[in-house]
């Protein structure tokens, strides 16, 4: 599994994470490339469905990232978020997707740095971690 | 109060006092009409009918293995918009839960209904409850009744209680203003009723209704029946969870799923009026599905079958009562409930919310506090 490159699908915020991933880019800060940054105007508006379908689709990981509790735009849609990612923490193990591909991180508006230092980590984790099922066997 | 109050049966002839009981509901009381299980006139099938003529009760069931459908949705019709009508609703104990969700999640009202609950009996499947009616005519009632209650608990005559029935620890109703108790005491003697709520026992004043004393062995009877079915579910739990535990695993459970989504139809709590999966965002592109076959190599049509009972779980995993109306709609015999009864199950321990249970409980995907489950938050 040399060559494996992971695969990840970031739901990421208009108001915090997406302005940190802005950041990072004008700050010339360099993460890897395997990250599809998905911009939503709020985690609060992630449906299960989304992650679901990006795990099925053959993502390896899946990242949700909004701002810090209390720095909600729209007050409490990263409340919501975070109560989404525990039900998805739940559901999804108990058919072998191992709960580390799913993680929802807070990230400010002004955290270029971490957004870039969270991006490695992340890639790093699923390079150890090896291919999703879905990417190997066939789903109906 | 909650007082019990007795009705004597006579000549062992159980369903018929209770038909004698409902007509005197809609005679003597408030009730303007009942949505009970009936007998329909034409063939021997039971579907719960709203019956406004105390005359008609004499085809009411509420003791039949026939279990159609769950009818929270139908209390669910009859009360989430204003009438001039008072109903009273003859309930399973888990149409009183999946009620008690839909209630929760403003599809309905409690306030105008009026809820007798009965120690569920259990249901045969629905194929299972036609061959059985088939075989034994006019006394198919009669005799699963006396079976479940004076028999064993072996199957009837080849006819197994359905599979979620059979590791169903909710026989006994709560949330019912009335409770028609039949397991322990002697039912062809007398059938006990616990008034459960004020309007309960101002029913059975209404109706005159002698107090009585819980029969000594209920207690007993109920715990031995509830050891048994939660060895059972245990048992399912377990079972199911080792022939799903890889995604491999679960497109092999679900691989005879044609996407009819009757599942989804039968499901009580599901309640959306237009299912995301039946609108135009799954109304895919030819070219879209040319994409995933040259993608994949191949694709299965019609496609998002996983994905669908996927996002079904994350969608209604909260309030499912495992009633097993899924398992009763699937065409291609998928035992659907045992997988969403064990995902259910997980995911109300998960947010420490038992479905169904109390209506003044908020639904957990409703709410939401400053400070809590930290643990998913971070790499």
């Amino acid at each position: 599994m040399k060559d494996f490159e992971p695969t990840v699908i970031a739901f990421v915020c208009n108001w915090c994470t997406y302005t940190a991933a802005d950041l990072a880019g004008t700050s010339r800060l360099a993460y890897p490339p395997n990250v599809r940054l998905i911009r939503v105007m709020c985690t609060g508006m992630v449906d299960p469905q989304y992650v679901i379908k990006a795990l099925l689709e053959g993502a390896d990981g899946v990242l949700v990232s909004g701002c810090h509790p209390g720095d909600c735009h729209y007050i409490n849609g990263n409340y919501k978020a975070r109560r989404r990612i525990k039900l998805l923490k739940t559901i999804l193990p108990q058919f072998g997707i191992e709960p580390e591909r799913l993680c929802l991180t807070w990230i400010g508006a002004s955290d270029g740095i971490h957004f870039a230092e969270t991006m490695r980590k992340l890639v790093e984790r699923l390079t150890v971690l090896g291919p999703g099922e879905t990417k190997l066997k066939m789903v109906i | 109060m909650p007082h019990i109050v007795r009705l004597p049966v006579e000549h062992e002839q159980i369903l018929a006092t209770l038909q004698v009981f409902f007509s005197r509901i809609l005679q003597q009381t408030q009730v303007d009409a009942m949505l009970a299980p009936v007998h329909l006139p034409m063939k021997h099938v039971v579907m719960p009918s709203l019956v406004a003529d105390p005359g008609k009760m004499t085809g009411a069931d509420p003791l039949s293995p026939s279990f159609p459908m769950n009818s929270a949705k139908l209390v669910s019709r009859l009360t989430r918009r204003s009438g001039r009508g008072r109903f009273a609703v003859v309930l399973r104990p888990c149409e009183i839960r999946a009620f008690v969700e839909l209630v929760k999640l403003k599809q309905g009202r409690m306030d105008k209904v009026f809820i007798i609950g009965l120690d569920c009996l259990g249901a045969f499947s629905n194929t299972a409850y036609s061959k059985f009616a088939g075989e034994c005519g006019r006394d198919a009632t009669t005799r699963f009744c006396n079976h479940v209650l004076f028999g064993g608990r072996d199957a009837l005559d080849g006819f197994d209680l359905a599979s979620a029935c059979r590791c169903c620890e909710h026989f006994v109703p709560h949330g019912a203003d009335l409770h028609i108790q039949l397991y322990g005491g002697n039912v062809r003697k007398e059938i006990l009723i616990r008034c459960e709520s004020d309007q309960g026992s101002a029913m059975a004043d209404a109706l005159k209704l002698e107090e009585a004393a819980d029969p000594q062995d209920r207690a007993m009877v109920v715990n031995d029946l509830l050891n048994v079915r939660k060895a059972a579910r245990d048992r399912m739990y377990a079972n199911t969870a080792t022939v799903v535990d890889s995604i491999e695993k679960l497109t092999r459970y679900l691989a005879d799923c044609v996407n009819c989504f009757n599942c989804r139809v039968a499901c009580p709590v599901c309640y959306c009026r237009e299912c995301v999966f039946m609108t135009d965002v799954f109304d895919h592109d030819p070219d879209r599905y040319l994409g995933w076959a040259e993608r994949k190599g191949m694709v299965k049509m019609p496609t998002d079958t996983v994905f669908y009972h996927l996002t079904r779980m994350a969608h209604m995993s909260t309030a499912c009562v495992g009633c097993g109306q899924c398992t009763n709609a699937c065409p291609n015999d998928i035992p659907v409930v045992e997988l969403f009864r064990l995902v259910a199950h997980r995911t109300q321990v998960a947010f420490d919310y038992p479905a169904g249970k109390d209506v003044g409980d908020r639904p957990p995907l409703a709410e939401f506090r400053e400070s809590e489950y930290t643990e998913v938050v971070g790499l």
